[in-house]
């Protein structure tokens, strides 16, 4: 669990840099989070499924999503990075809380599917869906209407809300007035508030969580309590909104940094932690080398072209796309022809 | 999955044909009313692939608010035609769940002003999902909503969004205009890999048809062709959904001033068959659009600019639109001051003439 969150913190230390540097539109840092996402995969079995925002690189790394496939969104060269039956991982989501349904209605699927199956099948080779969101998109009708549809039809859901407690520029107290657990109630089924960054604690809650829903028992919520301790985006500036007091405070409670402390407080680390720790930061620096020459290798030729956009809007032949798409490459064509002369002159 | 009761969609090549001639042998014809005709395409696919399920409001004991779906939940069980919680957004959203896990959902909306709260799952989920997985996932989802005025009905109730679905990009966008297409166009949406939304005429629900409902009744005519539904030489009225039987009225009345109108149902939206109305319109050189939904920023402008770009040296005249307004939809007592009718389609194509 710990080299699953400080890996994925360098990658994602990487990924501001690339920003920083223009290799990326933008980069999307979860640090700060990770204890919530490191608990969370892994008490989730292999074969779960996971519906993502947009801020959870660890879910997609310790899935097996490769640090390309992960950054491929922010460089502009693909708005899905991976292929989500590799990883019972869905592509990023971008327009929040609509993902939340998906969820449900993939989760309506599995109890479609699993009809039937006594208690014991469940256990054993049931599926559930984590469905994740935040504090801002709890505000989102979609939220909602997720929770209706899961709570009506006793769907194996585990709404995974990461209250980062800022939704860009705006507290989580213009969301709520209540913890966002204590919502759970009004749909009639559990809710718990978790201290989100302590991975433990979030792993035995999630755990917890998922045997109600892989058994039938309907939905559950829980609200991961943990902190944003990046700005949004890389195109934002938490120091117009939030004070510095509020950043050290949580910066005291940092996941990996608790980690670490009970780590080395219970020997867990091996009978020499300091080599453990540093091998772990040797393979961080590994993992954000391949970070860096992933994105910069996607350039040129690794791009793909146009021409599979048009090739994959429609599943089936559609005449109009064809006849663009035949137009596009003729106007293409032209340019090529264009190039050589240039090069000739 | 799919099986082969029917041509696979968008599989049917060329420009639309009219109806092939019915022989008699092989075909079972009934005749049915428009709902009806629906709800047996819902029943046969409901039938044919257990994947298949319904899911709206109201759809199953009730049997919808237009009883398209009457019987349904009693034959084929309430996990099949699921009545939904009231949330159009959560629909779709659903939908595209289950879609994603390799089912196959049929939503009801129950009105086209009622389509709104599920817009964003509709446009930026639903229709981009193939693509920006770039073709990984389909999601066969099909959203059936009835469309139009006429049925002198409350404010929401008569609308003509076809438009905005039709402008965006990975959906498909159907409407059929009597019993035979409603059943067939049913089927063939449900069987598409991609989204599909099928606008159904619903002023015309009770229009009765003979439908043929053998195993090769479509007659290899795809739900995403245009068809030729009266033929004529010296203009075209191209209509769909509930103004195809008004403009094959316009049709007749014409004709007892001695013009022969040629009369396309577009069937599909998008996409739109322009093979089928650039052979018209090089025949007969004038052409007259008419929707329910406003002309600006209509179909019928698309229309219309696509042909001059393809046919400009065939046209007599320019092509004409006629639609609603730029209005909100009116208070029902005046809606027929609003809707195209019999008398503006003649004015429109008279003045084709007068060109």
């Amino acid at each position: 669990m710990y080299r699953l969150m400080a890996t994925e913190r360098r990658v994602d230390q990487e990924g501001t840099s690339l920003q920083r540097q223009g290799q990326l539109a933008l980069w999307v840092p979860a640090v700060g989070q990770e204890g919530a996402q490191a608990g969370a995969l892994t008490a989730l079995r292999e074969d779960d499924w996971i519906f993502p925002t947009y801020r959870e690189h660890l879910f997609a790394l310790g899935r097996g999503v490769t640090p390309g496939q992960l950054l491929a969104l922010f460089r502009g060269v693909a708005h899905a990075g991976w292929a989500a039956e590799d990883h019972r991982m869905q592509p990023y989501t971008l327009v929040l809380a609509a993902q939340a349904l998906h969820a449900t209605g993939y989760a309506w699927g599995i109890s479609r599917d699993q009809a039937g199956w006594d208690a014991e099948r469940r256990r054993a080779e049931g599926q559930v869906v984590l469905a994740c969101y935040g504090d801002g998109a709890s505000s989102e009708g979609d939220i909602h209407e997720s929770m209706v549809f899961a709570a009506s039809y006793d769907l194996p859901v585990v709404f995974f809300c990461q209250n980062n407690q800022w939704a860009i520029s705006v507290p989580a107290a213009t969301q709520t007035r209540v913890p966002l657990a204590r919502r759970a109630a009004g749909y009639g089924f559990e809710g718990v508030t978790v201290d989100g960054n302590d991975p433990l604690a979030m792993h035995a809650v999630t755990a917890w969580a998922a045997e109600q829903a892989r058994t039938g028992a309907g939905p559950v919520l829980i609200e991961a309590h943990t902190f944003r301790g990046g700005a949004h985006t890389t195109a934002d500036d938490p120091t117009k909104y939030r004070t510095r007091a509020e950043e050290e405070a949580w910066a005291a409670v940092d996941p990996l940094a608790r980690l670490e402390a009970h780590l080395r407080a219970t020997g867990a680390a091996g009978p020499d932690p300091d080599r453990f720790f540093a091998d772990v930061a040797t393979e961080g620096e590994e993992l954000a080398r391949r970070t860096r020459e992933a994105v910069l290798t996607m350039t040129g030729d690794a791009v793909a072209p146009l021409d599979t956009v048009f090739e994959t809007v429609y599943a089936e032949a559609h005449p109009l796309v064809a006849e663009e798409l035949a137009w596009h490459r003729q106007w293409q064509a032209g340019f090529a022809d264009t190039e050589v002369e240039g090069d000739r002159s | 999955m799919t099986t082969d009761t029917t041509t696979p969609a968008g599989a049917v090549p060329g420009t639309a044909a009219g109806p092939a001639p019915v022989t008699g042998a092989g075909t079972a014809l009934e005749t049915l009313t428009i709902a009806k005709a629906i709800n047996r395409a819902l029943a046969d696919e409901l039938a044919a692939d257990e994947k298949v399920l319904l899911m709206g409001e109201d759809i199953g004991s009730l049997g919808g608010v237009y009883r398209v779906t009457e019987g349904l939940k009693a034959r084929f069980g309430a996990d099949r035609v699921v009545d939904s919680p009231l949330a159009e957004s959560g629909i779709i959203g659903t939908s595209i769940g289950l879609a994603l896990r390799g089912y196959r959902p049929v939503a009801e909306i129950q009105f086209d002003g009622f389509v709104f709260p599920g817009f964003n799952q509709i446009t930026t989920q639903l229709a981009k999902m193939h693509a920006r997985t770039r073709g990984a996932a389909t999601v066969p989802v099909t959203i059936r909503i009835p469309y139009g005025g006429g049925i002198g009905s409350i404010e929401h109730h008569s609308e003509s969004p076809e438009a905005l679905f039709a402008h965006t990009a990975g959906l498909r966008v159907i409407t059929p205009s009597n019993a035979h297409d409603a059943y067939w166009m049913t089927r063939q949406g449900i069987r598409s890999q991609d989204p599909v939304i099928i606008f159904e005429p619903k002023r015309r629900y009770w229009l009765k048809g003979e439908v043929d409902v053998s195993a090769d009744g479509h007659r290899g005519v795809s739900a995403f062709q245009a068809q030729v539904v009266r033929e004529g030489t010296d203009a075209t009225i191209a209509a769909w959904g509930p103004l195809v039987p008004v403009a094959l009225a316009a049709a007749n009345a014409a004709a007892e001033d001695g013009r022969s109108i040629e009369v396309i149902d577009l069937r599909s939206l998008s996409p739109v068959d322009f093979d089928a109305l650039q052979a018209s319109v090089e025949k007969t050189g004038r052409m007259v659009v008419t929707h329910e939904a406003p002309t600006f920023g209509g179909l019928g402008g698309e229309i219309a600019a696509r042909l001059m770009e393809r046919s400009f040296l065939h046209l007599e005249a320019p092509i004409l639109r006629v639609g609603g307004f730029h209005l909100p939809y009116p208070p029902s007592r005046v809606e027929e001051q609003y809707l195209p009718d019999l008398d503006r389609i003649l004015d429109a194509v008279d003045r084709t003439f007068a060109y």
